[in-house]
């Protein structure tokens, strides 16, 4: 990525005014809605997307939004420990549990699809733990955070414009540090790690290390983002924020936008979340089963013709003409 | 600079490495020749951290380098060539070598710029010729095998071991190899390890010859010894 966006700086400020002030533009609230999770959902895909873009494919990226939401809402439930304080100790056990496991698995050269399948036994296992202790947990029927009305101090907000603004400074952090990773020496080392791990290592890039920070950082991000959807939406369900279904939608997200570029994860998480809302709302309860079937084929179709997502694709295709074009006109005198 | 106390490595049954003692001194230049299999490879492997031994002792300046990660032990200052090329291939050759300037110094500041400026000077030291774009798969073998050496000397080592820099070579480009080795000896004053199956320019270069077979050093001494050698004329004969 070059420039911050391959956008001109016009369209840029235009989507940014927009943003700003869409929420105060009195649209349904439903839109609203559906644009707040895009904002949570494309931070995660985004930091998903850290480790993604050099193969390292995450499959507990749930787990770690879950993780950190629990612990902040649990804190808060039985503690009255405020969801501001109690996100840290939340955020500080996914950065622990991130670094011990990644460290495990990259020391003992877990790569590829060992990588993929360890990581999946991991959001299992955390959904399985959180199910297994319903005292506290209130396992699979989920848990509710205490309602306290408007309470700024308590992290909970009766409209949706702080949370659309939190949200969206979610995703603007999450695509800061895309693009710190990008411009820093350890996007070169990952680069060349993933090409060759014995190469790598014999010119003095340390590849634990590496691959370890960058799975924390992404692991970190997801946290937050686990945390700002909790106090949202009030509600946690170890199936449908953790498990399986929860991580792989992470992975979906970035590959139908595309991992390699800054703005194709969060591309991929406007698709899918308005897909899925579409669904939900078009469909009703009748024919949801077969719309679902059709999200996946969907899915299945992209990433088989489109392994690069559908922005990256775009851009590269883009980038060809360009080159074509100049090629041309060089050969034109 | 470097001590090797009977270090043995076993592949299930297969030694590859049988008690193998050696020294190199600051500022020699060794070739270390055997035939194919004789454990070479192996014997850099384990010197760069890549295989752990099964027994014995290294010591490289001081420190006991068993154990230890292949980027730690780049930092203390030994670095390698592969015998098949082990290029980035999604990088450029100037980006490959690079990476050697920005990693291999234990508290290597350079980045940006001034390591690109640094990796120019080296593939220019080594007499590669490539632009800024030239990727490693325009490359043939010569300048794989340049690249490799580019890219180790970039990481600025006290101790270089080469596998096979100069295999799969014609005769002119064999001779610009040697001369660029050379260089790197007297100019640089690195100490290398050379490993290589094409004995003439070898026994011309380096000033002791270590021979390794089936894992176990059989002869070691200069070049007109080692040739004179018995088990040395029996391994080579009895290989062929
Ligand atoms: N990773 C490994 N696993 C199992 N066996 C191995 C491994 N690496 C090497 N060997 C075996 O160890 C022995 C020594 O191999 P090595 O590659 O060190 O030989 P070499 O002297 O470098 O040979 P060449 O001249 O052909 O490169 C061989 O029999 C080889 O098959
Ligand atoms: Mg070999």
């Amino acid at each position: 990525m070059k420039r911050l966006a391959n956008l001109p700086t016009g369209i840029l400020l235009f989507i940014l005014l927009f943003v700003i002030i869409f929420p105060f533009a009195g649209l349904p609230l439903y839109f609203t809605h559906t644009i707040i999770l895009i904002f949570i959902w494309g931070a995660v895909t985004t930091a998903w997307s850290y480790m993604g873009r050099f193969w390292m494919i995450s499959l507990c990226h749930g787990a770690w939004v879950g993780i950190a939401a629990y612990i902040t809402v649990l804190l808060f439930n039985f503690y009255h420990l405020s969801p501001w304080v109690g996100m840290w100790l939340g955020l500080l056990a996914v950065a622990i549990a991130a670094g011990v496991i990644g460290y495990a698995c990259f020391r003992f050269g877990l790569v590829g699809h060992y990588f993929a399948v360890t990581t999946l036994v991991v959001t299992e296992l955390v959904a399985l733990v959180i199910i297994a202790f319903r005292d506290i947990t209130e396992g699979r029927l989920g848990i509710t955070v205490k309602p306290l009305g408007t309470a700024p101090l308590y992290f909970q907000f009766e409209s949706k414009v702080p949370f659309y603004f939190m949200a969206l400074g979610l995703l603007l952090l999450s695509l800061y540090i895309w693009r710190k990773i990008d411009q820093s020496k350890m996007q070169k080392a990952l680069t060349a790690i993933e090409e060759d791990e014995v190469a790598a290592a014999s010119i003095g890039i340390n590849v634990v290390r590496n691959k370890t920070t960058v799975a924390v950082v992404s692991a970190v991000i997801a946290g937050m983002g686990g945390v700002v959807y909790a106090q949202y939406i009030m509600y946690l369900n170890p199936v449908t924020t953790i498990a399986i279904g929860a991580s792989l939608a992470y992975v979906f997200m970035a590959i139908v936008g595309g991992m390699f570029t800054l703005w194709g994860p969060l591309i991929g998480a406007i698709i899918i979340t308005g897909l899925q809302e579409y669904i939900r709302i078009t469909f009703g309860t009748v024919l949801m089963g077969w719309a679902w079937v059709g999200y996946g084929f969907i899915i299945v179709v992209m990433i088989i013709f489109l392994p690069k997502g559908l922005y990256g694709t775009l851009i590269e295709t883009l980038h060809k003409r360009r080159m074509q074009k100049a090629a041309r006109e060089s050969a034109t005198p | 600079m470097l001590e090797v106390h009977s270090v043995s490595k076993y592949f299930g049954g297969l030694g590859a490495l049988k008690e193998v003692d050696l020294r190199v001194n600051e500022g020699e230049f060794v070739g270390l020749i055997g035939p194919n299999g004789s454990g070479k490879t192996t014997l850099f492997n384990v010197l760069t951290g890549v295989l752990k031994p099964t027994s014995g002792k290294i010591t490289f300046m001081g420190h006991d380098i068993i154990g230890l990660i292949p980027d730690k032990i780049c930092h203390l200052g030994i670095a390698r060539t592969f015998q098949i090329p082990r290029p980035f291939k999604t990088m450029s050759v100037v980006e490959n070598v690079m990476l050697g300037v920005m990693f291999g110094g234990r508290y290597s500041t350079r980045s940006g710029e001034d390591a690109r400026q640094e990796a120019l000077r080296c593939l220019d030291n080594i007499g590669m010729k490539v632009t800024e774009a030239t990727m490693p798969g325009e490359l043939g073998v010569a300048g794989l095998r340049r690249l490799e050496l580019g890219r180790a000397l970039a990481t600025r080592p006290k101790l270089l071991l080469l596998d096979e820099v100069i295999s799969g070579l014609n005769a002119e480009e064999i001779s610009e190899a040697t001369s660029v080795l050379k260089r790197i000896k007297d100019e640089m004053g690195i100490t290398i390890i050379w490993v290589e199956h094409i004995m003439g320019p070898l026994m011309n270069l380096v000033e002791r010859v270590i021979v390794l077979d089936y894992g176990e050093v059989i002869a070691e001494g200069t070049t007109s010894e080692v040739s004179r050698d018995e088990r040395v004329i029996e391994a080579y004969l009895g290989a062929e």
